[in-house]
């Protein structure tokens, strides 16, 4: 996993599934992953982004986000929604 | 073999039906949304996708607020019973099938709800200003038959807002999808329940509904949805508030196939070509001496499914589909689990034969019903 990622953590399969809708429109580049147990006890999918490209939160802005963190490799921290 | 009961089920199915049921089956098989591994994902997305589509073709564009169910029955009591509360009041029609009478009778007995069933044409047209003397101040919703598994009749609504107001719109589309076009917008409609299997070529075991932003339904079923496991509470979110254990992923798959048939095939063609077959087999059935075709005729401008009941005088329906079932002929007989209906139409209790040809029916298929049906009535 590369260093310096954001993840997003949706309410539901179908939210993850509209924003890889939107991130394949917008050629982003982007994983979707388990979601990480540290971050939630949630049995579904999370969004990794490379990088924290601002402008993707715009292009999500129809659609919930439960949970926005970024990790260095070794910590996640919690980023303001 | 002639399939003319295509109002029960479609059948037979395109290939792109059986294509996607047995990709699934075949290539994907996970459970969807529940693990983080490749297969569930990919079974998700055949939900997201079949989701997206359906929501498209009804005109909306809030996918989560499209509910899938096992069929058109559940879709109707999610609505009703998650919608209903005692002393509630609801104005129906006198052409409803079960699945809207059951649970409105269940409600009324068991919470407190009361209905006004409006009556119909014999043809099986409501005329909207019919509502306008039972609307009440706690009327909370009007469900109307979109369009009649009986005859065949589609219901005009324009207009409906001018005389309801912005009482709830439940409406039965069971029979329309995919033989009409459902425009939600067009239609008024706030709640909108449907089956799968019929016109839009899934195999059995699927429905959905779709429930318009503002419209708070209590679920019917609790339970695991993938999402927010930590807690005992049911969440909130849709589309997993209405939807919970392993959904018919194979059924659904199926659907996301009869939409990609519809597709490309294109509605109107569909449309045109049953409304073909429907004049065709009227006629046929027009011509043949002592059968009484019901509906399909009257004044002003009037819209029929390509669903035809018939009788031929002197014999019960249930003489006459075995005879045709001898010749490998398939309709339907008997009173359609719609009794309210064919009370309407004059053919209770008796009930009447059900011809409903299909997008794959042939006229050949027609020809020789008719003159099947020629010689029965001749005995």
């Amino acid at each position: 996993m590369p260093k310096n990622s954001v993840f997003l953590l949706f309410h539901t399969i179908h939210d993850v599934l509209r924003a890889e809708k939107i991130m394949k429109e917008r050629s982003a580049a982007y994983e979707l992953v388990p979601v990480p147990r540290n971050l939630s006890s949630d049995c579904g999918m999370a969004i990794r982004l490379d990088d924290d490209p601002k402008d993707i939160g715009h292009y999500l802005s129809g659609i919930q986000i439960a949970g926005r963190f970024s990790f260095d490799g070794a910590n996640y921290k919690r980023l303001d929604p | 073999m002639i399939y003319l009961d295509n109002a029960a089920t479609s059948f037979p199915k395109p290939s792109e039906t059986l294509d996607y049921l047995t990709n699934f089956v075949t290539n994907i098989g996970g459970n969807p949304g529940r693990s983080g591994h490749t297969l569930s994902l990919e079974a998700a997305r055949i939900i997201f996708e079949a989701r997206e589509k359906l929501t498209a073709f009804i005109g909306m564009r809030e996918s989560e607020r499209l509910i899938f169910t096992q069929n058109g029955t559940e879709s109707l009591n999610m609505a009703l019973l998650g919608l209903l509360k005692e002393n509630d009041h609801v104005i129906t029609t006198t052409m409803e099938h079960n699945s809207v009478m059951r649970p409105l009778e269940f409600l009324r007995s068991t919470r407190g709800i009361s209905y006004t069933a409006v009556t119909c044409s014999r043809e099986g047209f409501l005329d909207l200003d019919d509502l306008r003397p039972v609307m009440k101040g706690n009327t909370r919703a009007v469900i109307i038959n979109h369009g009649s598994n009986v005859t065949g009749a589609v219901q005009s609504l324009e207009g409906i807002r001018e005389v309801i107001g912005d009482t709830l719109v439940i409406l039965d589309a069971c029979q329309t999808m995919g033989s009409v076009p459902v425009d939600m917008e067009e239609l008024k409609a706030d709640i909108l329940c449907f089956s799968g299997h019929k016109s839009l070529f899934s195999v059995q075991g699927v429905g959905a509904l779709y429930v318009r932003l503002g419209i708070s339904l209590t679920p019917l079923k609790f339970g695991g949805t993938g999402s927010k496991s930590e807690s005992v509470e049911h969440p909130l979110f849709l589309p997993d508030r209405y939807e919970c254990g392993t959904p018919n992923t194979p059924g659904i798959a199926s659907l996301l196939g009869g939409l990609t048939f519809i597709a490309r095939e294109g509605l109107s063609v569909i449309v045109e070509r049953k409304q073909a077959l429907r004049r065709k087999l009227l006629e046929g059935l027009r011509s043949v001496d002592g059968v009484i075709v019901y509906g399909h005729e009257g004044k002003g401008p009037r819209a029929y499914l390509p669903i035809v009941a018939f009788n031929i005088e002197g014999k019960l329906p249930s003489e006459v589909g075995y005879e045709l079932n001898k010749r490998s002929i398939f309709v339907r007989v008997g009173l359609h689990c719609s009794p309210v209906a064919h009370q309407t139409i004059g053919t209770f209790p008796k009930g009447t034969l059900r011809a409903s040809p299909g997008y794959f029916t042939g006229e050949d298929d027609l020809n020789t019903f008719v003159e099947a049906v020629r010689e029965i009535a001749k005995k």
